[in-house]
């Protein structure tokens, strides 16, 4: 998304869109990042109900991942989850590992 | 110069009704003229007298206004904040510590780009515990983003309460305004007015259409959002717009005030400065002071004038050092404090506007007038002719001075 300049802008920082925030990327300030044993998860929708962000990522009622674009790393559905199957890691971790592969 | 002459014709302008009114109830009976949507206001002095009045206006059913009775300035500031972003046209005042606690919520209504209008009646702030004039509480107030018009007389703080709308809700400008006047001094003078007729009132402010409106839910809008690295900043600059916008505006406004009254109104006022060699800048009811004191000098044959401000913020830096460009010395007045400071407010956007120009008179800096002490015509005389002596010899002595302080 390219940014306005101060002339293109509304005044005011008014927002006159609504659902804007699917445009504002919110993952660079994740520090932790939680992964998901899928094997082990069981769908049941606590995480999707607790995080904040809107972040579970669901398909037909099943829990298919984390949107790692807005997952701002609070770690709440790590702390919810009710068989303990979401791990929260480093972010600079979860990183080297991905370029490792 | 920015005083601006008449185009109009004098038949054209609404015919006053004169009154002996002071500061406070000629503001009151301006915001009942203009009926406000919403006031919310907390009293305290000397800022009562103006809600109190309009209070009683709302109680006899005088005025449509929604007034609400808040629990502190902190609080009638917020009031206001969302009674503008629903769309309203609102209003309140208030002085010294109280605005003060407002201080969070003044940056608020200025950067969500609300046209609130704040009568402040200026008083000192403590401690010491002091209610009487003086300009700390405005000054304090210098960057918060509001703009900041300053009355002489009780004429001028009923007329400024006008023009400090048309000026708030005009496209360009779209921020708030405070219109000063001194605590006491004005507020609490009984002074002649002219009383514009309800109707010319009605007129001259005209219907208000805000750009955004949270009660618009055909258009929704949110205010407020969080606004991090990449964008603030260009919030801050559109701010910094709208002020410098706001220059031109002030002189539309007051010109078209003046084709209205007769009373014309721009950044500045001078007074027998044409031909003046020495000249005092000075903002609120000293300027009328500092006129008896130019009447002396000139009487003496010294070629003195005055320089009165009306509009701190935005602070007209090209007229003034334009006005200022041909005197050899210039004494600014503050009747505040900038501790710390290399001189205080009004002083150091003159030397700016001067050095930013060219022009290079000696200026020196005059604090007067704290925590409401008298300052006279024969105390200003002194200034004079102290200017006088900078002038013919060129030593200009000490930066910041003290006017009326026992050394």
């Amino acid at each position: 998304m390219a940014l306005k300049s101060w002339r293109e802008l509304p005044i005011g920082g008014v927002i006159l869109e609504s659902g804007s925030s699917v445009d504002y990327l919110t993952g660079g300030w994740r520090a932790e990042r939680p992964i998901i044993d899928m094997d082990r998860c069981t769908s049941c929708m606590i995480c999707w109900i607790f995080c904040p962000e809107g972040g579970i990522l669901v398909e037909e009622s099943k829990v298919t991942g984390i949107d790692m674009d807005h997952c701002k790393g609070c770690g709440i559905c790590a702390l919810e989850c009710p068989p303990k199957v979401i791990k929260m890691v480093q972010e600079v971790t979860a990183l080297e590992g991905e370029q490792g592969r | 110069m920015t005083m601006t002459r008449s185009k109009g014709s004098v038949t054209d302008r609404v015919q006053g009704e004169p009154i002996a009114l002071d500061g406070a109830k000629a503001v009151a009976q301006a915001m009942r003229q203009m009926n406000p949507d919403v006031v919310a206001a907390y009293p305290i002095t000397p800022q009562t007298e103006i809600v109190q009045t309009f209070s009683e206006y709302v109680a006899n059913g005088e005025v449509d206004t929604e007034f609400v009775a808040v629990e502190s300035e902190h609080a009638a500031m917020s009031a206001c904040i969302g009674a503008a972003a629903a769309g309203g046209r609102v209003q309140t005042a208030t002085t010294s510590a109280g605005m003060a606690f407002m201080w969070e919520v003044l940056y608020v209504a200025s950067s969500l780009r609300l046209p609130i209008i704040m009568a402040v009646a200026n008083r000192a702030l403590s401690a010491p515990l002091n209610i009487h004039c003086d300009h700390s509480d405005a000054m304090g107030a210098r960057d918060a983003g509001w703009l900041q018009v300053y009355a002489e007389d009780v004429q001028e703080a009923y007329d400024n309460a006008f023009q400090a709308l048309r000026i708030a809700e005009h496209p360009d400008v779209m921020l708030p305004v405070m219109h000063c006047q001194d605590g006491f001094i004005i507020s609490h003078g009984v002074e002649r007015l002219e009383l514009l007729p309800d109707g010319a009132v009605k007129e001259f402010i005209g219907t208000y259409t805000p750009r955004y409106s949270l009660l618009d839910t055909e258009h929704p809008a949110t205010f407020g959002p969080v606004d991090l690295q990449d964008h603030y900043f260009e919030h801050k600059r559109q701010q910094v717009d709208g002020m410098e916008k706001a220059l031109a505006v002030v002189e539309e406004i007051g010109q078209e005030y003046g084709d209205l009254t007769g009373r014309y109104y721009g950044h500045l006022s001078p007074y027998r400065l044409e031909d003046a060699e020495i000249a005092i800048v000075v903002m609120g009811s000293t300027a009328g002071t500092t006129k008896i004191a130019v009447d002396k000098m000139r009487e003496r044959g010294i070629k003195a004038g005055l320089l009165k401000l009306r509009t701190f913020r935005p602070f007209p830096a090209d007229a003034v050092a334009e006005a200022l460009a041909g005197v050899s010395a210039v004494a600014v007045l503050d009747r505040a404090i900038a501790f710390g400071s290399q001189g205080n407010p009004i002083f150091l956007d003159v030397c700016t506007s001067l050095y930013a120009s060219g022009a290079r008179p000696d200026v020196v800096n005059y604090v007067y007038g704290l925590g409401g002490r008298d300052t006279t015509a024969s105390q200003i005389t002194t200034v004079y002719a102290d200017l006088l002596n900078i002038a013919e010899t060129g030593q200009r002595g000490p930066l910041v001075r003290y006017l009326g302080l026992r050394e």
